[in-house]
């Protein structure tokens, strides 16, 4: 068949490209993770082989981030907890900062809510990935992505 | 000035997580930046900070330069006798900085 055709025809393929995209997109996240770890050796390193659940956790950024110096970022791993695991860790690691590993959050004793918020410094565009250790040593992790318009630490790097 | 601002609610309920938030002031100096004869200037962190409950740590925050100067956190605490919360930091240079913020279970 030839790439050129009626227009109803244009149309018909483009539908049918797009379904096809359609259902692409859950395997895509899948491999979206999988990416992740790949892109971010620090977030590899800790993992160690480990795969966590995309799951359960939210990492709440703005998809825009005018100032990369101050963003709003907040960490939120869903409950209920209580009487199984609780979050025990949460490590939140950068793509592209010079020190990766942003910062750890550690709750020696249980929360039933945890929520935690900070500002970060980001430098450039990237995507930040949180991961939750529970008491059972069960993973989670959550990944966002910011566009970041004014990078930190512009001088000197 | 001081180096550290708590916001604690003023009475929380027994066995229900409440929340705390804390700035710190910190330059956080992520040490790539120069100074205005372009020497580099050191970094800079609070590198760890910690909050304690009547003397048991509750939370704990590992710090890097990709945490924002002054900065900012909030977190829950379970509330489970009236008591104090203590919060305390060092930074890189190895400053340390404390707080405290009185906690009433009602």
């Amino acid at each position: 068949m030839t790439m050129d055709g009626s227009p109803r025809q244009r149309i018909r393929r483009r539908l049918l490209q797009g379904g096809a995209a359609l259902a692409l997109v859950p395997w895509l996240s899948a491999r979206g993770a999988e990416r992740d770890i790949a892109d971010i050796p620090a977030l590899a390193a800790f993992l160690a082989g480990r795969t966590p659940r995309w799951e359960r956790m939210r990492l709440d950024l703005p998809a825009l981030a005018d100032n990369g110096q101050a963003v709003p970022m907040k960490i939120a791993v869903d409950g209920p907890f209580a009487p199984g695991p609780y979050v025990r860790v949460i490590r939140l690691f950068s793509q592209r900062n010079p020190v990766p590993e942003m910062a750890t959050f550690e709750f020696p004793v249980a929360v039933e809510r945890i929520e935690v918020e900070s500002r970060i410094r980001l430098a450039g565009t990237q995507r930040v990935v949180a991961v939750a250790t529970l008491s059972d040593g069960v993973l989670y992790a959550v990944g966002a992505d910011v566009v970041v318009t004014i990078d930190a630490c512009m001088d000197g790097t | 000035m001081p180096d550290a601002r708590v916001n604690v609610p003023a009475e929380v309920a027994r066995d229900k997580p409440f929340e705390v938030r804390v700035l710190v002031r910190h330059p956080m100096e992520t040490g790539y930046r120069t100074d205005d004869g372009g020497k580099a200037i050191p970094r800079n962190v609070v590198s760890t900070f910690t909050c304690r409950y009547n003397g048991e740590t509750v939370f704990s925050a590992h710090l890097s330069p990709g945490i924002a100067a002054n900065p900012y956190l909030r977190f829950f605490v379970t509330a489970r006798e009236s008591g104090q919360l203590t919060f305390e930091w060092i930074d890189d240079a190895g400053i340390r900085g404390d707080e405290r913020a009185a906690v009433t279970v009602v």
